[in-house]
């Protein structure tokens, strides 16, 4: 059974379709790909699946739970963290803080679903600085930040909830090689850790990289599912997406 | 029969009023995305200036109808967007909203100011008195005269947003600003005639609305105020359904009293509700409209500072104010006791406004009304001094806050400002005026009578005990508001503040969240009103009423809504008469000046206190100077006190040695080293310096050229 499944989400907004009958899977402990041109829903189907956004139609399985009516916030003590791509840090505090503020709504609720969790939010925050490598910029305000430094934050942010599944929202825009090279990394190990990862992103070669599965979105239905190689070698994505001829 | 065509002939023309003044604040809402607190406000002058022109002056009314309504209200509606509006863009909501309410103060102190409340002001319609027979009853002429105009506005208005060049783009400029500019409008132009148009039927409304009831500042803008109602049942967007508002609100109006008098249900108690029904309406449209999706960031423009006090620092302000006060009390005449008393108290509401706005960025603007409720409680429970009156006092508000909270949670921004402005006027108008009842054997009486006397906690009753009571009660909340901001809880807050979308994907529950803040927030309120009113120990209803609570609000955020100084500077500079000691024929101008420093708040939107406190940081590194300039404001606060200057020239020489001091030392100080901002933000906080260039060409990697030979 897949840690995510979507099936068959419909969103409309007024008489415009957002999706259409969108039906996606992601598995525990694997990387899937969420790509597809400007437009074409990725970022509502993560709304949806975080509960900001309620489908016309449609089911959120999260394990054998149906979380479709769950608010955000339990959505999140059940697992689901996500970054954004329009960046939603916490301007007024520093990154330390950013990270430890998230550990501490964590140990908020996990307490109180009787979870015992003893590490106390400085320490979480401490930690995911070293593991991200953000000390150079730990204590600066988080509205000061260059933008890859900020995904990299809300990475972060997202982490300090110890997800199961994690949602990225083209977490990698704004950096440089170096950086994705080192950020592609970071996710095989969260993979390997357990965590299922949900990747939107537009640096195709990234997405070829990390992930084993991958789900072509246009226009508001999916175009195509498949490993890399079958994605790349899929006529209709190369068409509508990736463009023929191209080599990346 | 005949009853009811009379009673809904005249609900029609309340209809058609609310109607002119809701459409003006829908056109200018959804034109700028500015909700224009002040609309009220601006019908209210321009009646005053239409009553000027008519009867003071005796103008011709046709003339005097088309200088206000075509000349004085449109220029002030596009100044308004000219002078102060169009800076507030990429501004936080909160600091936009504030800007309105500071309009509303400003005319509302200046037409106090200008129009003396003690005189009566009649105003006669050109008609009045003329009736017509319709449907076998007498409609009054202006009445009909009303609802054609209505009429007009309606056609007048579709025509004009759908069939004029400049309308459509006004209504573009709706949907994406930036992009209506690319198609060669001028989203500028479409709100600047936005805030014209809008200022005219507010005017319009008011003048018609005026012969209805005499000539009085306050009544008449909240009479406005109602039509608010109707905006909202058009959910700030549609005019045809704003339109229908109006109808359900002015029949509402008409039909629920006269009918419930009619059939005498409620008596005595439901009196004040009359009063409200509009407000009534509000609340409840408020609290029934969908729930809007959680909103996300706001890219704001300008950088939000909330300081993170230090605990040193909190002993120090908590000791110097108790020390202050003591000081202070020890030397000053017996009627200043008392308004010391009522700085702390004014300054308790104020920092009860802290946590929920400068921290959790809610927006409420019934915490006076909260304080009221708290010297309620005092009054009842707290008999002989009990100090179980004190404990009450803060529970029973928390649980009223937190009731009053429930519902508006869901609310945010300018619904929950107004969701908490029509509370405190169903307060002011219904409940404070309640008759007193019985309950268990115990007489409750709110403010009856108009005044209710409350008690001072025993053993402190003298009046220089009380002003310790006051400063050490003061302290304590301001305690509470530095310890929260220092807690996980205060980081929660500001992180709600800033995102709320994000919260809730971090597992927060928003609902809670907010209502912990809520009634913290109204409890501390609660506990300041019980203080405050033992302080005053006879108060009225009316110095706990929502446009009193208003100017608080402002001096709070003008001063810093982020910090405890916040709240001590509403204290003193609205809770003590300083102002008007010196300057006493001019009663109403602190309401004028705060409202005026508050439509300035664009330029400093973080409050003085921090901007003081960075323009001082020179002085306090070099005690001469500190010395020097504390010495220079007591000589010439010696020189006022022996009567050698007036105030005049007390107050501008008090400012030049503030204004000045900071500036000489900060030039007499080096200039301290830039600060490392990442490579990426050179140039964006501060303009590039040649410094700034040297430095990007090192860090790509160019060769270094000579800055002195010409390019």
């Amino acid at each position: 059974m897949p840690l995510l499944d979507v099936r068959d989400v419909t969103v409309r907004f007024g008489g415009q379709v957002a999706l259409t009958g969108v039906s996606v899977e992601a598995g525990e402990g694997r990387i899937t790909g969420l790509i597809g041109p400007n437009g074409a829903g990725k970022t509502t189907l993560f709304n949806v699946i975080t509960g900001l956004q309620a489908p016309d139609r449609g089911r959120v399985l999260l394990g054998e739970d149906d979380i479709t009516g769950l608010p955000p916030y339990k959505r999140a003590r059940r697992g689901v963290a996500r970054t954004f791509q329009r960046l939603e840090l916490f301007g007024l505090l520093t990154v330390r803080e950013n990270l430890a503020v998230a550990a501490d709504i964590r140990r908020g609720w996990s307490r109180r679903s009787g979870r015992t969790d003893d590490e106390p939010p400085s320490d979480t925050a401490e930690r995911l600085i070293m593991e991200i490598g953000l000390v150079d910029v730990a204590d600066v305000r988080a509205d000061a930040l260059p933008t890859g430094q900020a995904r990299l934050v809300e990475l972060g942010r997202a982490l300090a909830t110890r997800p199961r599944l994690l949602l990225l929202d083209e977490p990698a825009s704004g950096q440089d090689e170096h950086e994705t090279a080192r950020f592609a990394d970071l996710l095989r190990r969260l993979a390997a850790a357990g965590i299922g990862i949900l990747l939107v992103e537009h640096d195709m070669a990234l997405v070829m990289d990390v992930c084993a599965t991958i789900h072509v979105l246009d226009f508001g239905t999916i175009l195509a599912s498949g490993t890399p190689a079958e994605i790349r070698a899929d006529q209709s994505v190369l068409a509508a997406y990736l463009g023929t001829g191209a080599k990346r | 029969m005949h009853q009811f065509l009379l009673y809904s002939f005249s609900g029609l023309s309340t209809s058609a009023i609310y109607a002119i003044a809701a459409a003006g604040l829908v056109l200018t809402y959804t034109t700028t995305g500015t909700f224009n607190f002040a609309h009220g406000a601006t019908g209210m002058v321009a009646a005053f200036a239409y009553w000027q022109m008519r009867f003071g002056w005796h103008w011709p009314a046709p003339v005097a109808l088309l200088v206000v309504l075509l000349v004085l209200a449109p220029a002030f509606g596009a100044l308004v967007e000219i002078g102060i509006m169009r800076r507030l863009g990429g501004t936080p909501e909160t600091t936009r909203l504030v800007v309105t309410i500071s309009l509303l103060v400003a005319l509302l102190g200046g037409a106090l100011w200008i129009w003396d409340p003690n005189k009566p002001y009649p105003v006669r319609f050109l008609y009045q008195g003329h009736n017509i027979a319709l449907l076998g009853v007498h409609v009054a002429w202006n009445d009909v005269i009303t609802l054609m105009v209505a009429a007009a506005v309606a056609i007048g208005l579709r025509l004009f947003l759908y069939r004029a060049r400049i309308g459509v783009a006004m209504r573009a400029a709706v949907d994406d600003r930036s992009l209506t500019s690319l198609t060669g409008a001028r989203p500028d132009r479409a709100s600047m005639l936005a805030w014209a148009i809008g200022a005219s039927l507010a005017a319009l409304s008011g003048v018609l609305i005026a012969p209805t009831l005499q000539l009085s500042a306050l009544p008449l803008t909240l009479l406005i105020v109602n039509a608010y109602a109707a905006a909202m049942i058009g959910r700030l967007r549609s005019l045809p359904l704003t339109f229908v508002g109006a109808l359900i609100l002015g029949m509402t109006n008409e039909y629920v009293p006269d009918y419930l008098k009619q059939w005498h249900v409620g008596g005595l108690y439901l009196q004040g509700m009359f009063l409200s029904i509009p407000i009534i309406v509000l609340f409840v449209v408020l609290l029934v409209i969908p729930n809007p999706r959680l909103r996300g960031h706001t890219t704001a423009r300008v950088r939000e500072v909330v300081p993170m006090p230090l605990r040193s620092g909190a002993m120090v302000f908590g000791v110097a104010v108790i020390a202050g006060a003591a000081m202070v009390a020890s030397v000053v005449g017996k009627a200043d006791l008392a308004t010391l008393g009522t700085v702390f108290g004014i300054g308790m509401v104020g920092l009860s406004m802290v946590p929920l706005i400068g921290f959790a960025g809610q927006i409420s603007l019934c915490q006076l009304t909260f304080a009221g409720i708290g010297a309620v409680c005092m009054a009842h429970a707290g008999t002989g001094g009990d100090p179980l009156g004190l404990v009450v006092a803060i529970v029973v508000t928390g649980l009223v806050g937190a009731l009053i909270a429930l519902p508006a949670l869901r609310l945010s921004g300018i619904y929950l400002a107004l969701a908490t402005a029509a509370f405190a006027v169903i307060m002011d108008n219904w409940i404070f005026a309640f008759p007193a009842f019985k309950v268990f054997g115990h007489s409750f009486d709110i403010f009856q009578t108009g005044s209710l006397t409350i008690p001072r906690v025993k053993f402190f009753e003298g009046q220089r005990a009380n002003v310790e009571v006051m400063a050490i009660g003061f302290v304590l909340c301001a305690w509470v508001v530095i310890a929260v901001r220092r807690s996980n809880f205060g980081s929660r807050l500001l992180a709600l503040k800033d995102s709320p979308a994000a919260c809730a994907t971090l597992g927060l529950n928003i609902t809670t969240t907010k209502l912990a803040v809520f009634t913290l927030s109204a409890a501390m309120a609660g506990f300041g009103g019980a203080l405050y009113g033992g302080s005053l120990q006879v108060a009225s209803s009316q110095q706990f009423q929502l446009t009193a609570g208003l100017p608080i609000l402002l001096v709070v955020v003008i001063a810093g809504i982020g910090t405890v100084g916040g709240g001590l500077a509403a204290g003193i500079i609205y809770g003590s008469p300083i102002l008007g000691n010196f300057f006493p024929h001019l009663l109403e101008l602190p309401t004028v000046i705060f409202g005026t420093a508050g439509i300035g708040m664009a330029r400093t939107p973080n409050g003085f206190i921090l901007e003081f406190k960075e323009r001082w940081e020179p002085v306090w590194k070099r005690p001469a100077f500190a010395v020097g300039i504390f010495a220079a404001l007591g000589l010439v606060f010696a020189a006022r006190a022996a009567h050698l200057i007036t105030n005049w020239p007390y107050a501008i020489a008090s400012l030049l040695v503030l204004a000045v001091g900071p500036l000489v030392a900060t030039a007499r100080r080096q200039q301290p080293a830039p600060q490392s901002v990442p490579l990426e933000w050179v140039g964006i906080t501060r303009p590039f310096s040649a410094d700034d260039l040297v430095a990007l060409d090192a860090g790509v990697g160019l060769p270094r050229l000579d800055r002195r030979a010409p390019a």
